[in-house]
């Protein structure tokens, strides 16, 4: 466990909703070949957020819920998703069954317009993050990087508001940094969360620079060659971000500017 | 002496299912294989709307009722 981060003198912690949590990575739990691997890996990152998908039981076999004992009985904490949902009436019931099968009003609410690209369906997205804040749920909203469509999350009471960096398991990185910083200047009071397309540490700590809040990924290390050594890196990369952010960068200058004195500089002989 | 019940079909997690007339929630989540008294993360809807644990031995099914019974796997 690393040293903690301290800001003014208190806990460098991110507050979502009634939960608060040390480490700024949430972690994908899709995407291993095993479950020991997955259990490694989100070792290796510090994480103790996980996220999960809600899917029918298999009627085959009903000793499944295995999957949920694995992560429970290591302290995670489960936040579920409305993956696989294309309107809000489906992500407003499959947030309800979440809540009555985890005990959380935490839900990462995914509204899907296209399959091709995953990204957002802003109407129907924008629809059910109301239905969930009014019913009560902690609603953490994955969105596509408008800062418009952003605001307005964050003005009905998302807890947090999580833009994507690329398309889901794209792993390209931040392919529109800009957007993603006005997105940061137009929403100071709700957490931002850069979540999708992350393919490697460096994105995780580009998003980290920019000032958000935290870092939501899981195929930049599922799909690494080597998993648990990615997710030793993505918790590095979360870390130097963030007090790269904390300690205030050094402004861009146009031309240089000497780092070494040049007064007193060594003269050949006229 | 053996009772003479009624079937019915319903659906069940998108599969066509002969129970009992009058099964409730809870007596299918046994014949499943589930305890409904320790349900371990899973969670209930019937026709859409989420039927909350407390309701399942009392809730009995009727024909054409589609139930999904679901519960959390590996998700990004």
């Amino acid at each position: 466990m690393s040293d903690q981060v301290v800001t003014n003198g208190h806990a460098d912690v991110l507050r979502l909703g009634s939960m608060t949590i040390s480490s700024r990575l949430l972690m994908g739990t899709s995407g291993y070949p095993n479950p020991q691997l997955m259990l490694d890996a989100l070792e290796a990152t510090g994480t103790e957020l996980v996220t999960v998908a809600i899917r029918r039981v298999n009627l085959r076999d009903t000793s499944e819920e295995s999957f949920l004992d694995l992560l429970l009985s290591r302290g995670y904490r489960l936040l579920p998703n409305t993956a696989g949902c294309y309107t809000a009436k489906e992500a407003v019931l499959v947030a309800q069954l979440a809540r009555e099968a985890l005990e959380t009003d935490l839900i990462k609410l995914e509204v899907i317009g296209d399959d091709e690209t995953l990204l957002p369906d802003v109407e129907q997205l924008l629809r059910a993050a109301r239905l969930l804040v009014d019913d009560g749920f902690d609603v953490l909203a994955y969105c596509n990087d408008d800062p418009i469509t952003c605001r307005k999350l964050a003005d009905l009471g998302c807890r947090a508001v999580m833009p994507l960096a690329s398309p889901i398991g794209s792993g390209q990185g931040l392919v529109n940094p800009y957007n993603l910083q006005l997105i940061r200047e137009l929403i100071q009071d709700t957490p931002l969360i850069v979540d999708a397309g992350i393919g490697t540490a460096s994105d995780a700590a580009q998003a980290m620079e920019l000032g958000y809040d935290g870092v939501l990924l899981n195929t930049a290390v599922s799909d690494a060659q080597h998993p648990v050594m990615m997710a030793a890196a993505m918790r590095h990369a979360i870390e130097a971000g963030r007090l790269a952010y904390l300690a205030g960068r050094m402004p861009r200058r146009t031309y240089a500017q000497a780092s070494s004195p040049t007064e007193r500089r060594v003269a050949l002989g006229q | 002496m053996s009772e003479i019940t009624t079937e019915i079909q319903v659906t069940l997690n998108g599969e066509q299912r002969a129970i009992a007339s009058g099964t409730t929630i809870a007596e299918l989540l046994r014949e499943m294989g589930f305890d409904p008294l320790n349900p371990k993360g899973i969670a209930v809807a019937v026709n859409d709307e989420v039927v909350l644990k407390g309701r399942w031995s009392t809730s009995e099914l009727g024909p054409s009722d589609r139930i999904e019974v679901i519960t959390a796997l590996q998700g990004g």
